[in-house]
């Protein structure tokens, strides 16, 4: 069984259609980009797999577990965590505390444990922070621990977003343009980082982009989405060559 | 054994109110300015969880503190006087000093649900609109009262006195003196613990970001839930308290005002700082006695020196740190959730 798929996924805004007859499977492994012109709809794919809107129509599955119709809280349980293209962190909570609160899928503990200070409780809570350090320690974030995101710059913001996410532990990472904002060398450090946690921890990714050099670069499948339909899928080589690709997205000069 | 000087430091200062009260030391206004000041601290503290912890704006708090005032008194006059409308005592009134605190309980609880009322909305609604909720369960809360005719209606209630005065007869103790105190420690203790720990942190979370909360595996129906419960609870056990100090209760004293006072004393505290709520809890609390002899006057004072606090210091005493950040040395003292 495939670790993730969707099945004829249909959205409309009002009457305006936004995804029209999406597909795709992950095996699992996968680092999966996802391209096309603004207003394409791949971030609305991204928000009606996490539950943010609910599909008109089609299946979205992880797992063998339908996803449409549930909490986005109960789909992140699940195993799919996310970043944001704009940088979503808690602004007031320091870098720590983001990661920890990303745990709450994992809190194993409910409100009596924590009024009596049950030894669970103190377990879990234990556990959380050594998750977080961990976490902090391998993405070398761990001098910013006790800073709040809004006084970092933002190539770092990006890094502790993605560490937010991994906290989750998630089976499937979403990425909503990584690389936007970033400078060309934070680009390159992004790129190798996105490879090593992929590898480092087994995790299938699926990343929207708009910087052609990561998506070439990194991503062993690349599906195309123009006004909410796919026009072409394939492997980065397919898809420069591919007439359509460049006529709706890429451009003569990208080759 | 540093980390526990500040529960001693606390047992000590209790013992000794409770002793100057005991043996005449304390004359009976200083006693209740102090216990005023207790029940502004759980006021000012439980909201500040929802306006400073969780960024919602509630500005009903008197009306949960109301219920709590209600359930508990007419629950202890009910169970331990004989009064006109509601009967001869139905237990003997001996047994009013091991009772009170699950009558303050029953008032608690009957807040919490009451907190529903406002927390059900704030799955859909959040901000201003759900404001003008909170304000207007307020005007809900207080209507009702005012026309339920077994409880007095806008005449009020009484009969708490009794009720007091039974417990002092078993033991001559400042019996209400300690409930408060239990009662506010209780309450920053619930608090604090709550807000330290990462299931708690799940309302800054909101806060700073409600959707990102949401996508990053926070339940946020259910922490509203229990923030909003948690919240009116402890106003309720406010409420309770209040009664039973006075001994008389009208539902004048839960207008828009008290809850005017209680948003007073968490933006003048600073929004997300529990510290900062106790400091100005006592703050307020003394001013408004200091400020006694103007009368009237009073009214255009304090609220004058509001513009005065929004205008050069809006994020309140504190802000959103703790004391135990402005002295570091403090921490040693006890322990945060900051590990």
């Amino acid at each position: 069984m495939s670790l993730f798929q969707i099945q004829g996924l249909t959205h409309y805004f009002g009457g305006l259609r936004a995804v029209h007859n999406f597909n795709v499977t992950l095996e699992g492994g996968e680092l999966m980009g996802l391209i096309g012109p603004n207003g394409a709809g791949k971030t609305t794919v991204f928000n009606l797999v996490c539950g943010v809107y609910r599909p008109t129509q089609g299946d979205i599955r992880l797992n063998g577990t339908s996803l449409p119709g549930r909490y986005p809280h109960q789909v992140s349980s699940l195993g799919i965590a996310r970043t944001f293209q704009n940088i979503r962190l808690w602004a007031e909570m320091t870098v720590l505390e983001n990661l920890n609160v990303a745990q709450h899928c994992h809190l194993g503990y409910g409100l009596a444990d924590l009024f009596i200070k049950t030894k669970t409780f103190r377990q879990r809570e234990g556990e959380i922070y050594r998750v977080s350090r961990e976490m902090l320690e391998v993405l070398e974030l761990k001098d910013v621990a006790h800073e709040v995101p809004k006084n970092l710059p933002y190539g770092i913001q990006r890094r502790v977003e993605i560490g937010r996410a991994l906290t989750m532990k998630p089976k499937l990472l979403l990425l909503d343009e990584p690389a936007a904002g970033l400078n060309s060398a934070e680009v390159v450090g992004l790129m190798r980082l996105i490879q090593w946690i992929q590898e480092e921890f087994h995790l299938t990714v699926w990343l929207i982009e708009h910087q052609m050099k990561v998506v070439m670069n990194i991503c062993t499948w690349i599906q195309v989405l123009d006004f909410g339909a796919t026009i072409a899928e394939g492997t980065p080589d397919d898809i420069r060559q591919n007439k359509r690709v460049i006529d709706a997205y890429l451009g003569e000069e990208v080759h | 054994m540093k980390q526990y000087t500040l529960a001693v430091a606390t047992l000590v200062f209790l013992v000794l109110t409770t002793g100057a009260t005991a043996f005449g030391l304390l004359d009976a206004y200083y006693q209740l300015v102090l216990m005023f000041i207790g029940v502004n601290i759980i006021l000012s503290a439980s909201l500040n969880l929802i306006n400073g912890y969780m960024g919602e704006f509630s500005c009903g708090h008197a009306g949960f503190m109301a219920v709590g005032a209600y359930v508990s008194s007419v629950l202890s006059v009910w169970l331990f006087t004989r009064d006109g409308k509601l009967g001869a005592a139905l237990l003997s009134p001996e047994l009013a000093v091991y009772l009170f605190p699950a009558i303050l309980l029953a008032g608690t609880v009957a807040a919490a649900l009451a907190g529903l009322l406002v927390a059900i909305p704030s799955f859909r609604t959040r901000g201003d609109y759900l404001a003008i909720i909170t304000l207007a369960v307020n005007y809900i809360v207080k209507s009702i009262i005012e026309n339920t005719e077994a409880v007095g209606g806008a005449r009020g209630f009484m009969g708490m006195k009794k009720v007091v005065d039974a417990m002092t007869e078993v033991a001559d103790l400042p019996w209400m003196m300690i409930w408060v105190m239990i009662g506010t420690v209780f309450t920053l203790l619930v608090i604090r613990r709550f807000v330290s720990s990462t299931y708690g942190k799940g309302i800054v979370a909101i806060r700073d970001d409600e959707i990102a909360a949401e996508l990053m595996s926070v339940n946020t129906r259910r922490l509203k839930m229990v923030a909003f419960m948690l919240s009116s609870g402890l106003a309720g056990l406010a409420g309770g308290l209040f009664a039973h100090i006075l001994g008389y209760i009208n539902p004048g004293s839960f207008t828009i005002m008290k809850s005017t006072e209680c948003l007073v004393m968490v933006y003048l505290g600073g929004m997300g700082s529990l510290s900062g709520s106790v400091l100005s809890a006592v703050g307020f609390t003394l001013l408004l006695e200091l400020l006694r002899p103007l009368e009237l006057i009073k009214w255009v004072v304090v609220p004058f020196m509001l513009i005065l606090l929004m205008l050069f210091r809006p994020e309140g005493l504190m802000g959103s740190r703790e004391l135990s950040d402005l002295f570091p040395r403090l921490r040693a003292y006890h322990r945060t959730g900051r590990e």
